[in-house]
């Protein structure tokens, strides 16, 4: 299987730098049911990964396995060359106190399906949360930041309402906003899109577009063929807990190797 | 049908129009309702037994208020510790370790099982039991001790009775407020790298409050209530204070009365105060939008 997907990163002279995220041999069962069978995976410092998968494939659960909303049962995942949950200290693997994962996740952004925006805070008070109470920067300056990144999502006007006052749509801007304002390393998007309705899908993607485009690294699962299409560097097609294929959007979507891969891409397109 | 006859019948049936029929079995029911009151209270303001000049006396008794000083002081100083060792044993109940699971059952099973009156009469009396109190290492040695009943006063007896018995009940109210908050939630504070102790502060508890408010509302006006049994225990709270004057002059039902109104009066405050609180975790719910400070979304429809 190749690691090395042909990224922006990669194809940039001289540029032999680690991964940003490394995984391999990710294994994950829930009981009886094995979901993960061994991913492989490197995600490049700027590189827009898309996922793509049938239901139940377990693309949620290794996105999920990489900021540790999940315990990964075999293999190892890095973000950043530092080894997610374990500690190896003279040849001895530790596990990480609740205290060290959670720090290991600050710099991590999750956009949810859901969007689980806190329902009791205003937008603001939503998106500088994590920034003043976590990485503790002064609260003129989150608020200011938050502002822009409010303008960047579209919704200034919205500072003041709360969750439950918006649309589907806008709701996951403000979740992608609150994603950003920790200044992320890497943010991870589990189906953004999925639980709006389709005239709002737009809006959206087109603010992740935005992201992609100004070298954010992100790893998207999503059904929209579409954005992987225009803004992923790499298309990962995963089926029964395996990457199956993996290459750029053209090669991948248009000419796939694999009949899973392209079984599945008769099916949604 | 022609073109003329419809914005004709559309006026006709705009229902902002409309007559209402005449409620006359909700009037005759009122005329009853108020017929009813009016004559019970007549009753009673004009019935010499309850000797209305004697209640005026006492309302405002130096005794009299003293006892309603420690009424509500008992309340809320065991409402408060009631409350903390609630939310351990909510955690606890809550918690993976199976250990912590059935210590915190083990308590609540206890303290709900077992009536409080007694309980009281066990944490007073409790010098018969356990003539010293010690801390040490257990088995090993003591590093301080002091006689029981130097600890245990009839105000340590009362509050210790009352706060560890709320718990009970305040554990299995705020655990069922934390299982109320959306699973999403949890995550999403975990995966912005809250601690545990920080996801609850800030995310959980707002959320839970919603369903904690109104069973702790009633668990305190419960509370004042329940410290009126401190009185076997010789605390001069506000019921022991009015047993105590008409011990003396014999006017019973009045000095009852002086009781029954003050309980009244601070339960309606309270109930006032839930009602605030409970709007004010209301807030950024479907509806609430128009009572909320929301300035730029007023009246938005959803
Ligand atoms: N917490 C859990 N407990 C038990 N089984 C689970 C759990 N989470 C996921 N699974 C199972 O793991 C498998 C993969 O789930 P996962 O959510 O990763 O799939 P997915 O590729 O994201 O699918 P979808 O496109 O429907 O979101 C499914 O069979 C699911 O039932
Ligand atoms: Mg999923």
């Amino acid at each position: 299987m190749t690691m090395t997907g042909l990224s922006r990163a990669s194809l940039a002279p001289d540029t032999v730098a680690a991964p940003l995220v490394r995984a391999r041999n990710v294994h994950k069962s829930f009981g009886a049911n094995e979901v993960l069978k061994g991913i492989d995976l490197d995600v490049g410092q700027g590189e827009v990964v898309v996922i793509l998968g049938p239901s139940g494939s377990g693309k949620s659960t290794f996105l999920r396995c990489i900021n540790q909303l999940e315990k990964m049962d075999r293999g190892s995942i890095e973000v950043a060359g530092e080894q997610i949950g374990y500690e190896l200290r003279d040849g001895r693997l530790l596990a990480l106190s609740p205290r060290a994962v959670a720090r290991q996740r600050r710099r991590i952004g999750m956009v949810f399906q859901q969007f689980n925006l806190y329902p009791h805070m205003t937008v603001l008070q939503n998106v500088v949360e994590a920034p003043i109470g976590i990485h503790g920067v002064p609260r003129a300056e989150a608020e200011a930041y938050a502002m822009e990144l409010l303008v960047k999502v579209g919704l200034p006007e919205k500072a003041h309402a709360y969750p439950r006052q918006l649309s589907g749509g806008q709701q996951q801007r403000v979740a992608i906003a609150r994603a950003l304002a920790i200044k992320p390393r890497l943010i991870l998007f589990d189906e953004p899109t999925s639980a709006l309705d389709p005239e709002l899908v737009g809006e959206v993607l087109e603010t992740m577009r935005g992201l992609a485009d100004q070298g954010l690294t992100m790893i998207v699962v999503t059904h929209e063929i579409g954005f992987a299409r225009e803004a992923a560097d790499r298309v990962v097609f995963m089926d029964g807990g395996v990457v199956v294929e993996q290459g750029r959007p053209e090669d991948v979507l248009v000419n796939p190797r694999q009949p899973r891969t392209r079984a599945f891409l008769a099916r949604v397109i | 049908m022609s073109a003329a006859v419809q914005p004709v019948l559309a006026d006709a049936r705009d229902v902002s129009r409309a007559h209402r029929p005449f409620p006359i079995g909700r009037i005759a029911l009122w005329a009853i309702v108020v017929g009813v009151f009016a004559q019970a209270f007549w009753a009673i303001a004009h019935n010499k037994n309850f000797e209305w000049h004697v209640v005026a006396q006492w309302f405002t008794a130096d005794s009299i208020l003293r006892g309603l000083g420690v009424t509500l002081g008992l309340t809320v100083v065991s409402m408060v510790i009631g409350t903390a060792i609630g939310l351990l044993l909510a955690m606890g109940r809550l918690s993976e370790d199976p250990l912590l699971r059935s210590l915190s059952a083990l308590y609540i099973w206890f303290f709900r099982g077992t009536p409080l009156l007694v309980q009281l009469l066990f944490w007073y009396n409790m010098s018969t039991l356990f003539p010293t109190i010690s801390i040490g290492i257990p088995f090993g040695p003591t590093f301080a001790s002091w006689p029981t009943n130097d600890v245990i006063t009839p105000l340590t007896a009362a509050i210790a009775g009352l706060s560890l018995n709320e718990a009970a009940y305040m554990a299995e109210i705020i655990r069922g407020g934390l299982l109320s908050v959306d699973r999403g939630q949890y995550e999403t504070a975990d995966a912005f790298g809250m601690t545990r102790w920080r996801a609850l502060r800030r995310i959980i508890i707002p959320q839970a409050m919603r369903s904690i408010v109104p069973p702790s509302g009633n668990q305190l006006i419960s509370m004042i209530k329940a410290t009126s049994l401190v009185s076997v225990i010789a605390m001069g709270d506000l019921l022991y204070s009015a047993q105590a004057v008409y011990n003396r002059t014999f006017e019973v039902i009045p000095l009852l009365m002086v009781a029954v109104l003050w309980y009244l009066l601070v339960t309606s405050i309270l109930n006032v105060g839930q009602s605030a609180i409970e709007r004010y975790y209301a807030r950024g719910e479907r509806g609430a939008a128009s009572r909320t400070p929301a300035p730029t979304v007023a009246g938005e429809t959803l």
